[in-house]
């Protein structure tokens, strides 16, 4: 249980090799090939089930991919406990009897090890993750009390407990206010100081373009990736929208409106 | 009202009814609360349910003697625990179909080997409703010596079974062993339903498991805070309805089970949190 492998620095943080996916025939990823650097900030863009979520799952190695290999610091995922993966909201039961701080201590089970109960110095960094993403006088609030910014900040701290270096955020933004978004996207600001890599699930294509360094385009193949005014070109975001959009020339700005926007994204399949 | 209390007490069987329920008690609403949380109560019900061939088969095999009982419903539990497990990841039946199928048919089978016996009412009810009045010596010491085993595992991987229930991709990324773990539970749940089979009987074993739970689950929001309170709740089930079902002559286990039903109802309505009547 828990392994602790040692990260090979001069490898690529992330090294993604010719991934494909397939569900009972159909693909939800086909031969994706990337790499990501440390410190790196990237939206991943792309229409409702176009395989975000599973390309998260598959990264962080909670699926196995059907063929092509992941790399995380030189070796396999499920060698490292380094990656954190933030789940949407409307997966989570928000009814399950914990409060904050014990979510986030979940994150340091791993750093603990097993047979194992929390120490001083866990606390000390579920308080100090907590401290990150300005939660820490909410650390014994129900999780069911908490709004969707808190919820969102609580699963960052949970990963800064766990000590990732990678993060997978799905759709963090997705039904949060428009400050509580912000507030979200200042925190990634944070996290790159702290030199952790994060890759976001986002529709928001402004977003995508205005707080991240590169842009990945994605509908079960990856199809751009780069910085955002190489990638949001109306060209190839018709190949990934197709019908689904409308381009809006409103002072250049692109808009995608996507008519399944705000559904269940994806389906489950961990 | 000591005497009230006291009389029973004088009698050995009474005696060793109580301790056999307050164990039972509390291990089934320890173990219980994870079946609460994790949506598995169709499953305890349909477990302890297909012990009955097991033990019903090992009830003719022993000439009716019966101090082996309790090694059948373990046997018996742990492998149905993890068949079902394994049947319930088959993606072309749903799960609770899957388990409704096998459940049904292996009581059948149980019934079936049981009515061969002569004369089979008596013992066909004491395997359904529990006989925690006959519970021997060595019954008590097997259930203290299991139901502590699977009190400790929930212990040490506290930590680990909170976070495969709360967010199995979180304990996948922890590198925690998910299938073990899940395997690891589902054989907690048979240890505990063979060791409360004689108490409740594989009929009400469901309500040892989820009642207390439940009932705690509305009084508290942390995980742990939630077994204690299932667990006092369990265990005081046992002995008020052991004295009902004394001094009122009705059957043990479903004084028990009322009992707990009882205090799950009076907490529903009333509790400070989301109490219908609450002031």
């Amino acid at each position: 249980m828990y392994p602790h492998t040692h990260h090979q620095t001069n490898q690529p943080i992330l090294d993604v090799q010719n991934l494909s996916m397939r569900y009972d025939g159909q693909f939800a990823l086909e031969d994706v090939t990337f790499h990501l650097h440390a410190g790196e900030r990237v939206a991943v863009v792309g229409p409702n089930g176009a395989g975000k979520s599973t390309l998260f799952k598959v990264v962080a190695g909670v699926l196995a991919p059907t063929s092509g290999t992941v790399t995380v610091s030189g070796s396999r995922p499920t060698s490292h406990v380094c990656i954190g993966y933030v789940p949407q909201r409307a997966h989570v039961d928000w009814n399950f009897p914990v409060n904050v701080a014990d979510v986030v201590m979940m994150g340091r089970s791993a750093v603990m090890g097993a047979f194992r109960w929390p120490t001083k110095r866990d606390w000390s960094h579920v308080h100090d993750a907590l401290d990150t993403v300005e939660i820490r006088d909410l650390a014994k609030r129900q999780i069911s009390e908490l709004s969707g910014g808190q919820q969102q900040r609580m699963f960052i701290a949970r990963s800064l407990a766990q000590q990732a270096e990678l993060m997978l955020m799905d759709e963090p933004l997705t039904g949060l206010d428009i400050p509580a978004q912000e507030g979200i996207l200042n925190l990634l600001d944070k996290l790159q100081k702290q030199n952790v890599t994060v890759m976001v699930a986002t529709h928001d294509l402004d977003q995508a373009e205005k707080y991240f360094d590169r842009v990945m385009l994605l509908n079960h193949k990856l199809l751009g990736f780069g910085e955002s005014k190489e990638v949001l070109k109306p060209e190839t975001l018709m190949q990934a929208y197709g019908n689904r959009m409308r381009l809006l020339d409103a002072n250049g700005n692109l808009m995608t409106l996507d008519d399944a926007c705000c559904g269940e994204e994806e389906h489950d399949h961990a | 009202m000591l005497d009230w209390l006291l009389e029973p007490l004088s009698y050995d069987f009474m005696l060793r009814a109580l301790a056999a329920g307050i164990l039972v008690g509390i291990v089934c609403a320890v173990i219980g609360t994870y079946v609460v949380l994790r949506g598995m109560a169709f499953f305890g019900d349909a477990l302890a349910h297909t012990v009955l061939p097991g033990v019903a088969l090992g009830y003719m095999v022993n000439n009716g003697a019966r101090d082996p009982l309790f090694w059948w419903a373990l046997g018996t539990a742990v492998l149905a625990s993890l068949g079902i497990g394994a049947i319930s990841k088959n993606a072309r039946i749903k799960e609770d179909t899957s388990i409704g199928i096998i459940f049904a048919g292996m009581f059948a089978l149980g019934i079936v080997i049981i009515s061969t016996v002569d004369d089979y009412a008596v013992d066909l009810s004491h395997f359904l409703f529990g006989d925690v009045l006959g519970i021997s010596n060595s019954d008590l010491i097997l259930t203290a010596i299991f139901g502590g085993i699977v009190i400790l595992l929930v212990i040490i991987f506290y930590k680990e079974f909170l976070t495969l229930s709360f967010d199995p991709v979180l304990a996948a990324t922890l590198r925690m062993p998910v299938s073990l773990l899940n395997n690891l539970l589902l054989v907690l749940i048979a240890v505990t339903v063979a060791v409360s089979m004689q108490m409740v009987g594989v009929a009400l074993m469901v309500a040892m498991l989820v009642t207390p739970a439940a009932t705690a689950s509305l009084l508290t929001r942390r995980l742990w805070m939630m077994m204690i309170i299932a667990a006092s709740i369990g265990a005081a089930s046992s002995v008020v309805g052991l004295y009902l079902s004394y001094y009122l002559n009705i059957a043990s286990g479903a004084a028990i089970v009322l009992t707990a039903t009882a205090v799950f109802i009076v907490v529903f309505l009333f509790n400070p949190r989301q109490g219908i009547f609450r002031k």
